[in-house]
């Protein structure tokens, strides 16, 4: 026999705590806290099949993220548009603004990016996928069965970034920078 | 490699620079560098420069590669995008450099935000940021410095620039300016082409039509002070009639015919500029002879904005809803709303107006923002009327008289009508192709030379960012044919088919192509005559000024590399001691031989330049001796004129510098 001791009145103490808050936020936890109590025991765990490796996803490079913002910020004033709040504003003020915003992120988007359309056909045309069609590329929607070819209209034609041109940074650039505070002397 | 017409020297050229094609296609790249010497020679790139008013830009041909293509009017060539700083620290590529260098404070950027893809020091900033930066802080902001290199007021070796920068700011001279963009373009070459370096290549960089023999030799002195290899200096209407030609793919010649009289009507951002090129037929093929150009005009599509911009900040200060007042920050990011849309006005003939926004400059984006509009009338009106007015021939720029003491600063034009600027050229070279051949006849029997009060072109080519707009350039075909259906002449036709931001840098890289002997070449030569002032041999009387005579040194029409005769009258020069002639040219005096004199001429005829010194060293004379000297001119390869003082016996030559001082009376 193994018998290990009885644990001490400080550790209880914290052990009481510990199951307080894990039988109210665990509701696993919970049912076999509650069948020890009544005597019966819990059951075994079920024999799980040895798991696949995780797929490892990739983090994305903060920078380039926050050199777009810095972009959109500075030709389209991007950040300070949606941290406004519109309550105190007519329509009108906001379209005025609108247009400033919608002219600077055309012109991030021209100058830095060659986006161009993934399928070259008119929306609401009909159009055929073989097999093999590259499914990141083309998403299926609505009564998605069967086998390909697959036969439906185009409800929307989709964009892909034939060419990206972002700036270069300097060694020791703080891209977190996106617009430093002017101070006019 | 026997194509008719190509010298022995060039078939060897030719195949000597196929070399290194060929090798670096089997992807021996260690042989480059061996070949790269053989460039030395014969070099692989013909390199434009477009040295910009507010824009700069680089082109190439590459000669190797054109060399075999089937048809010898067609080119490989390309547009060299420019890395530069475009805020700090951040490096992007642009196809055009903007003619603006910053001087920044030293605390004012992070260390190591300055950083280029090449060693550079951090004392000045050049291109977009610059722009970007100076608009803020304009104290610092060096601008236009091409206008301020021919600007005869000032001493352009000087560090004035900026004009307005208070004294702790290091300034530096027009000439300096100039050297910091060439070495940008420098670098962003060689960054490109690690294999063949800049100075190996065929450069040439360009000009206005009207820059003076001294704006010139600075230009040069720039170029090779930014260790550029001995460039070529080409005027950018021609350049621009250049890149023509090449977009034409040898389609040109069935565009224009013996006798067309093209007028290249050149409006940058900050300067305007008019040349004539007659096409002419001599043993069967079709010459183009650069006939004139005009004077130097400070007016651009940079005035056109501001002027936009200051209609709009009135309307504003004068909205009876609440007056607004624009600061100085808010007055540029007005000036580029205007110039978008200026644009889309333009574009759109139906749009009645288009809404302008000025942004606040605070965070508070929707509430600080100030909303208005730039109508069409207030487009027409300022724009279209303002700077390109349907005027008579026979209008002319109005002069201000100028306040007594004017501030010191550039020469703006005065008028701000194009087409008054446009008249006045015309008329003044009305008789500029009475001497080509085929012209007198043509001129004479369909139009009469008599009747005509202006030169009638025939064609004409636009250049410059400023006729994107097509209504702009509808506008000036407009008012020229205008003015020659009122003498009963044919309409012009226009010239279709021109880059107009990238034109002068393009044509310019075709140019070295054109003088290796690969299709057809504009001749010409000199826009201008020059002439000396002596003062006449006659008696003093007291109170008269004596009277000045001209003497003409070198004639209308030199060519590049060709010298002119020494004109018999001797000079007298003191031996150690400076001595300043003053320096005339003249764009309509065709008929002047060197040693000409000139006793009287009309006010317009002789435009005075910066004047000319000379200072004779005492070898094996006396200081104080008189030496007679006679004054030789020569037109250098690379375009420039360079003037001599030639001793009666013995073979030494002294060379006359051009004083860029400023020291002339105005």
């Amino acid at each position: 026999m193994n018998q290990t001791p009885p644990p001490s009145l400080l550790s209880r103490i914290g052990l009481a705590f510990s199951a307080f808050f894990g039988v109210l936020g665990d509701a696993q936890l919970a049912a076999r806290f509650a069948a020890l109590r009544h005597g019966t025991d819990a059951p075994p765990p079920a024999p799980t099949p040895a798991p696949a490796p995780a797929p490892t996803l990739k983090q994305a490079n903060p920078d380039a993220a926050l050199q777009l913002l810095a972009l959109l910020q500075r030709d389209a004033r991007l950040i300070d548009f949606a941290g406004e709040s519109l309550g105190a504003y007519d329509d009108a003020q906001i379209g005025a603004a609108a247009r400033l915003v919608h002219e600077g992120c055309a012109k991030v988007l021209r100058e830095h990016f060659d986006i161009v359309p993934v399928r070259a056909e008119t929306e609401g045309a009909r159009i055929t996928l073989a097999a093999g069609f590259d499914a990141a590329a083309v998403k299926l929607t609505g009564n998605v069965v069967g086998q390909p070819p697959f036969s439906g209209s185009l409800s929307h034609r989709g964009w892909r970034v034939a060419e990206v041109r972002l700036p270069k940074l300097a060694e020791g650039h703080d891209a977190r920078v996106l617009a430093p505070a002017e101070v006019e002397l | 490699m026997s194509a008719p017409g190509r010298t022995k020297g060039e078939q060897r050229k030719a195949a000597r620079a196929d070399g290194p094609t060929t090798t670096s296609a089997n992807g021996a790249n260690g042989a480059d560098g061996a070949d790269g010497a053989g460039d030395a020679t014969a070099p692989r790139y013909a390199i434009g420069i477009d040295l910009g008013t507010t824009h700069n830009a680089l082109s190439w041909v590459d000669l190797a590669a054109s060399r075999d293509t089937d048809n010898p009017e067609t080119t490989v060539h390309g547009v060299l995008p420019l890395p530069q700083l475009t805020a700090p620290g951040t490096v992007e590529s642009l196809p055009l450099l903007p003619s603006f260098l910053y001087l920044p404070h030293a605390d004012e950027l992070a260390p190591g935000e300055l950083a280029l893809p090449w060693a550079s020091d951090d004392s000045h900033v050049v291109g977009e940021m610059a722009r970007r930066r100076g608009a803020a802080t304009p104290i610092r902001l060096v601008s236009s410095a091409k206008s301020w290199l021919c600007h005869p007021g000032v001493d352009r070796r000087a560090a004035i620039l900026p004009a307005d920068a208070p004294p702790e700011v290091a300034r530096v001279s027009p000439l300096q300016a100039s050297v910091h963009y060439l070495t940008h373009l420098r670098h962003a070459w060689d960054l490109a082409h690690p294999d063949a370096p800049f100075d190996a290549q065929d450069v040439t960089v360009t000009i206005p039509a009207s820059f003076d023999p001294a704006a010139r030799e600075l230009t040069v002195e720039a170029a090779k002070a930014a260790g550029y290899p001995p460039p070529t200096l080409l005027e950018e209407p021609q350049s621009a009639l250049y890149s023509w030609i090449q977009a034409s793919g040898g389609g040109w010649r069935k565009q224009v015919r013996t006798g067309d009289i093209i007028l290249v009507v050149d409006v940058g951002g900050g300067t305007s500029d008019f040349s004539l090129i007659a096409v002419l037929e001599r043993e069967g093929t079709l010459e183009l002879h650069r006939v004139a150009v005009g004077e130097h005009i400070l007016l651009g599509g940079d005035n056109m904005d501001l002027a936009l911009a200051h209609v709009v900040a009135r309307k504003l200060a004068t909205a009876a809803s609440g007056a607004v007042t624009l600061d100085a920050w808010q007055m540029r990011a007005l000036t580029h709303a205007c110039r978008a849309a200026k644009e889309a006005l333009l574009a759109d003939a139906d749009a009645s107006a288009q809404a302008i926004v000025v942004p606040s400059r605070g965070s508070k984006l929707i509430g600080g923002s100030v909303r208005t509009e730039l109508t069409r009338d207030e487009l027409g009106a300022t724009l279209v009327e303002g700077f390109f007015p349907q005027v008579e021939v026979s209008a002319r720029p109005q002069v201000r008289v100028r306040a007594g003491l004017a501030q010191l600063g550039l020469p703006y034009a005065q008028d701000a009508a194009v087409t008054r600027h446009l008249a006045a050229f015309l008329a003044r070279q009305r008789d500029a192709v009475a001497e080509l051949e085929g012209f007198a006849a043509g001129q004479t029997l369909a139009e009469g030379p008599a009747g005509a009060s202006f030169l009638h072109p025939t064609a004409i080519l636009f250049n410059g960012g400023v006729f994107k707009s097509q209504l702009l350039a509808e506008r000036v075909l407009a008012t020229l044919n205008a003015w020659l259906a009122a003498e009963g002449a044919a309409p012009a036709r226009q010239l279709a088919g021109a880059d107009l931001d990238l034109a002068v840098a393009r044509g310019a890289a075709y140019y070295g192509c054109v003088r290796r002997g690969r299709g057809v070449r504009i001749r010409g030569g000199t826009a201008f005559a020059y002439y000396i002032a002596v003062e006449s041999a006659m008696p003093a009387v007291p109170g008269v000024e004596p009277p000045v005579q001209a003497l003409c040194l070198a004639p209308f029409g030199m060519e590049e590399g060709t010298e002119a005769e020494l004109p018999a009258l001797e000079l007298g020069l003191v031996v150690g001691e400076p001595v300043h002639f003053r320096f005339f040219a003249s764009s309509v005096r065709r008929h002047d031989v060197v040693g000409t004199l000139l006793d009287a001429w009309a006010a317009d005829e002789l435009q005075e330049l910066d004047a000319i010194s000379a200072t004779l060293p005492a070898e094996g004379r006396s200081a104080g001796d008189m030496v007679p000297v006679r004054l030789h001119a020569r037109i250098t390869e690379a375009g420039t004129l360079e003037l001599e003082a030639v001793p009666r016996s013995g073979d030494e030559r002294w060379k006359l510098e051009f004083d860029v001082r400023g020291e002339r009376e105005k």
